[in-house]
């Protein structure tokens, strides 16, 4: 039983099917087997968020979830928030405020931003703080990231910046 | 690094999954919300041959109140907890103190029962539910028992559970009318694991306790219920009771030294605690010790 298993599974609203190892992880998984490297992968065990994704709607850490565990369930990847526009407006407050150097936290930090955003349409520079504490960036800091988050926030319910 | 190699099986009954139990023992692993399961296999501090889900065991899910006890599914996650009024109505200390469990996204898949059955003395669940006096319902083939969780920990990742038990609810008494509680913890940043920690249950009666449960966490290889709080009930509380009940948890510590705190370090935190608990249930903050400028 070490063997594969076949799981199905949607990802970025496209239908999957696959012949998984039960020891292979979500975030590996997509990006091994479908291609999609935005998922990143840091610690390896669910401390620097470099994985967040979205699972059935909620962001959880691709890294601590095994691809079996997904059958039947819907994962959304900075892929898909990207191709469908709903990340636009941050990426390109992420892009403004110099938001990202390396860029190898900010797949994960426009995930868990923007699930903040769905939920919280004023949130405070300290709830964003909160927000963003399970994701670690190692270079730009974290001022600028908030300063983007904020300003999105600021513009989508129709305030400048 | 990557988990080694395991098989992996999903049952949808309970009775299916003790069998399982029964049958693999030490070599299976119950696969709750991962959260400290994963890091553990990916890291290799783990590797069992088999993994056993139970996340499809729903009779394992939910948050309800009867008879005076509140009773939370094992496999009820950190998140549902949080947003759940009867847990704000009924132990409002268990709410309090998971906004403190780690971060947004391992709350949505981490489990009550997984944290416990896990028992890391650094984690802010197994004091509350110590403070909180639950009870905690385990069951394998044969029978169910329920076990107190002044009971339940033994050690570092330790517990009284046998390797064909699985945890199926805790029952938490629904908090009495005068009853307040306590919470705080230090930690480097916002959702670690705590340097040291207090989660307190108590009634208040005026300018006394009539009972005062105080559960530190990060200070021995378990949850402890302190038992130095008897120093502290049903009577006037002044600067020189504090002190005597302060010397007598120093002498029920056994804090461990990590990169973290030094065992010293910690022996402080938790008597800054206990000052800092004491000062705030009985509203007392001349009680409260300053720290110098």
């Amino acid at each position: 039983m070490t063997a594969p298993v076949a799981i199905q599974l949607t990802v970025n609203g496209e239908r999957v099917e696959a012949q998984v190892l039960p020891r292979l992880n979500l975030a590996d998984f997509l990006r091994d087997q479908l291609g999609l490297t935005g998922t990143h992968v840091g610690c390896e065990h669910g401390v620097c968020g470099a994985c967040t994704v979205r699972v059935e709607g909620e962001i959880v850490r691709a890294c601590l979830l095994l691809a079996v565990q997904t059958q039947g369930m819907a994962v959304e990847t900075i892929e898909g928030l990207s191709d469908s526009g709903e990340v636009a407006d941050l990426q390109a407050a992420f892009r403004t405020r110099n938001a990202l150097q390396c860029g190898y936290c900010t797949p994960a930090m426009l995930m868990t931003a923007q699930d903040l955003l769905r939920y919280e349409a004023s949130p405070d520079r300290e709830q964003i703080r909160e927000h963003l504490s399970g994701n670690y960036c190692r270079c730009t800091g974290y001022h600028a990231i908030i300063d983007a988050v904020e300003a999105t926030a600021q513009a989508r319910r129709g305030e400048t910046s | 690094m990557k988990a080694s190699a395991f098989s992996y099986i999903k049952p949808s009954t309970v009775q299916e999954t003790l069998a399982l139990l029964a049958a693999h023992g030490e070599g299976a692993k119950l696969l709750s919300g991962g959260q400290s399961l994963m890091p553990a296999l990916n890291l290799r501090l783990s590797a069992p041959e088999w993994l056993i889900d139970i996340g499809g065991l729903d009779d394992l899910r939910g948050i309800s109140v009867s008879d005076g006890v509140l009773r939370i599914g094992a496999i009820t996650r950190h998140v549902e907890l949080l947003r759940s009024s009867e847990v704000a109505d009924n132990a409002p200390l268990l709410a309090q103190a998971m906004a403190h469990v780690a971060h947004p996204a391992i709350r949505n898949k981490g489990t009550l029962g997984g944290n416990l059955a896990h028992a890391d003395p650094a984690s802010e669940m197994p004091a509350c539910i110590v403070a909180l006096d639950a009870v905690l319902v385990a069951r394998n083939a044969q029978r169910e028992r329920r076990i107190p969780a002044t009971e339940f920990f033994t050690g570092v990742y330790e517990t009284v559970l046998a390797p064909d038990e699985m945890l199926m609810a805790i029952e938490v008494p629904v908090a009495k009318p005068g009853q307040v509680h306590f919470f705080h913890e230090y930690c480097r940043r916002s959702g670690d694991y705590a340097i040291v920690g207090l989660a307190a249950s108590a009634v208040v009666e005026g300018d006394r306790f009539a009972d005062l449960r105080l559960g530190f966490f990060a200070v021995g290889d378990r949850p402890l219920l302190a038992e130095a709080a008897s120093e502290l009930i049903g009577k006037p509380v002044d600067a020189a009771a504090l002190a005597a009940a302060q010397a007598a948890l120093a002498r029920e510590l056994d804090p461990q030294e990590d990169q973290q705190a030094s065992a010293l370090m910690r022996r402080h935190m938790a008597r800054q605690l206990m000052s800092l608990c004491v000062a705030t249930l009985l509203r007392r903050p001349d009680l409260e010790i300053r720290r110098s400028a």
